[in-house]
């Protein structure tokens, strides 16, 4: 007999308790989820390899029809593609927000606004739903669950856009910096313009995912810094696979070497992989939803009183 | 009347077929003059491509390049070096430009760049129209290197409207920098677009001039095939295969500096130093400075009739003139100067007199007031003389009544003895 009481009670038989995870497992199975990542940085750094790479099949925009060597656009646009990815029965449907015309102009003053602007629309979407008095069993989630945002691997610091662009939206979206095309780098410099960054960030008071905040306990906090520390990840992307030691392996074929994506020694792409998809995808959903969703909530109900309209004629036809 | 030159074959060794010695004498004597411009954002590896070119530390430890230095709006820094090599002196000028295409809003920060070059021209025309021409520096922008960001897939907006502000001012050679991120296919897949693009918006870089020799015809035809050149910087030296290069060391491998099938750098340091640095000097004197000329005399003469009155950059009158007027301010000058040492001279000369005379009144007095003093002891020296003469009057006169005296008594006494005898 189990005896119910506050604290911790000895079990006197097995009850089955812990088969609660394989039923949360099976339903998220059938259920399936939904991921949406945003790519920001210039054009020609590398974003929309590095998407196909992350999730070895051709998800980014540029499989979706448009040409390689596409003019750069007058303004910023802000192009999402939809795929749904399947694994070991799990069904993912994996968005991927683009933002071509990022940093490109001559001008870039306010180039942040558009993906700022994108990122509320999604939240107050859902909002929406979520207000509404006949909610839909499953809400269709298409907020942004992480930003990945790629520097320039200059090798000196980073650029005043970077700095403005994280600034204004660390608090809003889960921001995850990369150095792309860091193939440019010799080891020695990746370290030196890793360390800078890092310097950088703090000094402008910049949290990027994850953020320290929200470490729940000791295990978390230790596991955070441990990524907290090797961030920002310098990444190099590639969908053409080349034999190297008899092995197929992802990489970029160069006239002294192969780069190879998956080899640690060469790049920090496994660890991004790693951490991104098979660790903290679901923390990412998390922090999104019970953070930044529910900030940009309070802030929204607390203007103008809330959202009127839409209970005001819902009421009146339940009455009816 | 066009004179005909005639072609006449020699009889025998005249000697003028050492005069490409002289001249090469004379002007490894004087040495050579070269600037040579970067631009690009920072962290393209322009400092590095300098070190590498000219193999000297231009940007090191003690004195680092601009880009370890965080600037807030685009500036223009020259830096001089001397470097010599067989006998032969080249005064390398650097200009660099920090916080290019690094801010926020890039909107018109060629402008710096473009007064700089204007501001040298403008010096060369200023000490060509002088009138003593004897040193004439030659600090004009011979070469422009832009770095252009391997991104892969064309230029950025930047680029263009950068190139096309400067391609008429200054030899333009675009480069692809950091080229070791970019594998062979991509890299010419990235070079055919940019040189559409340049096509596209009728961007005029320099162009290598063709010869009559047939091989440096043909090496010449290789480098257009390559164009933009993509290079890679470095100094540090690496041991691959037991041979020691400068090189990149990355974990999957060493990327050659001046390996051909790596890079382009040998290419665009030969030709930029061993073949057409001369080509590069003449062009900008023949074409971008004679263009710069033009267009700033013609607006001269253009604004003649209307601003009469205008001064500072614009002169009203023709060159000639314009010498003319040059003298003719020297002259003013030298006048005014001269008037001014004349206002000088006459007040000191003033004053000079002033003293004399003053000087003079002072003797005058001294010299009256001894004078007076002069008559006065003369008329007393008179007085006395006069009393004394009236004394010695006196005296005489009673001399003589003493002698007569004595005489009428001695004739007395003689008539006495005398009379004794009647």
């Amino acid at each position: 007999l189990a005896k119910m009481s506050g604290g911790g009670s000895t079990l006197l038989g097995y009850i089955g308790i812990d088969t609660i995870i394989e039923q949360m497992r099976k339903k998220t199975m059938k259920a399936g989820f939904d991921f949406n990542i945003m790519v920001v940085g210039n054009s020609g750094l590398g974003k929309s390899t590095l998407v196909n790479t992350l999730f070895k099949s051709q998800v980014s925009r540029r499989s979706a029809g448009w040409a390689r060597d596409e003019k750069i656009p007058k303004t910023i646009e802000i192009k999402a593609v939809s795929h749904v990815l399947e694994e070991g029965g799990v069904k993912m449907k994996l968005t991927v927000v683009d933002t071509p015309g990022f940093g490109d102009q001559i001008n870039n003053d306010n180039c942040w606004e558009p993906i700022s602007k994108y990122i509320n629309e999604q939240y107050e979407k859902f909002l929406k739903e979520e207000v509404n008095i006949t909610r839909k069993k499953r809400i269709p989630d298409t907020r942004v669950h992480c930003c990945i945002y790629f520097i320039t691997p200059t090798g000196h610091s980073l650029r005043s856009l970077d700095i403005e662009f994280m600034k204004r939206l660390s608090h809003s979206v889960n921001i995850i910096p990369v150095i792309a095309k860091s193939d440019t780098m010799t080891i020695e410099e990746r370290l030196e313009f890793k360390q800078r960054v890092r310097k950088e960030l703090e000094m402008g008071g910049i949290e990027v995912y994850p953020q320290k905040e929200f470490d729940e306990d000791m295990e978390d906090k230790s596991d955070n810094d441990k990524i907290r520390e090797a961030m920002p990840f310098a990444v190099v992307g590639s969908d053409k696979e080349y034999q190297v030691n008899g092995k197929r392996v992802l990489g970029r074929k160069t006239a002294w070497g192969i780069v190879e994506v998956e080899n640690p020694n060469h790049c920090e792409f496994a660890q991004l992989r790693d951490f991104l998809i098979r660790s903290h995808l679901q923390d990412l959903k998390e922090v999104t939803h019970n953070i930044h969703y529910e900030t940009y909530r309070a802030k929204r109900l607390n203007e103008n009183g809330g959202l009127h309209p839409i209970t005001c004629n819902d009421t009146q036809e339940s009455n009816l | 009347m066009a004179v005909q030159t005639q072609q006449k074959n020699l009889e025998g060794y005249v000697g003028f077929a050492s005069l490409p010695n002289q001249v090469y004498r004379k002007s490894v004597k004087r040495g050579f003059e070269f600037t040579l411009m970067v631009v690009g954002e920072s962290g393209l590896g322009k400092s590095t491509l300098i070190n590498s070119l000219f193999l000297t530390d231009l940007y090191s430890g003690e004195y680092p390049g601009p880009s370890h230095r965080i600037k807030k709006t685009v500036q223009v820094e020259q830096s001089k070096v001397l470097i010599k090599e067989g006998g032969v002196q080249l005064l390398l000028t650097i200009v660099d430009t920090p916080g290019f295409g690094d801010a926020v809003d890039n909107s018109n920060c060629w402008q710096p760049i473009i007064d700089h070059i204007d501001s040298k021209f403008e010096d060369y025309l200023n000490s060509e129209s002088r009138v003593n021409r004897r040193q004439m520096p030659d600090s004009r922008i011979h070469c422009c290197l832009y770095f252009i960001a391997p991104s892969g897939h064309g230029l950025k907006p930047l680029d263009i409207e950068f190139m096309k502000r400067l391609h008429e001012k200054v030899n333009v050679i675009p480069l692809i920098a950091k080229a070791d991120t970019l594998t062979p296919e991509e890299c010419q897949q990235f070079k055919k677009q940019i040189m559409r693009e340049i096509q596209e918006h009728k961007i005029k870089i320099y162009e290598f001039p063709e010869t009559d020799d047939e091989e440096e015809n043909r090496l010449v035809k290789k480098i257009k095939d390559k164009l933009p050149l993509a290079v890679v910087g470095s100094n540090t030296i690496i041991e691959v295969n037991s041979k020691r290069v400068r090189g990149r060391q990355y974990p999957w491998g060493v990327a050659e500096v001046e390996n051909g099938d790596h890079c382009d750098f040998t290419i665009l340091r030969d030709m930029l130093i061993r073949t057409h640095m001369q080509d590069l000097k003449d062009v900008t004197n023949n074409v971008h400075y004679e263009n710069y000329r033009s267009r700033k005399l013609a607006a001269v003469t253009y604004n003649g009739v209307d601003n009469n009155r205008a001064k500072g950059q614009l002169s009203t009158k023709s060159p000639m003139a314009q010498m003319e007027e040059e003298r003719r301010e020297h002259v003013t000058k030298m006048k005014k100067m001269e008037m001014e040492m004349e206002q000088v001279f006459e007040m000191k000369v003033k004053e000079k007199v002033q003293k004399l005379k003053d000087s003079e009144a002072e003797l005058q007095r001294r010299h009256e007031q001894m004078k007076k003093n002069l008559e006065a002891q003369h008329r007393e020296l008179e007085e006395k003389r006069r009393v004394f003469e009236d004394e010695r009057a006196n005296w005489e006169t009673q001399q003589r009544l003493e002698q007569q005296k004595v005489e009428a008594s001695r004739t007395l006494e003689k008539n006495k003895k005398k009379g004794k005898i009647f």
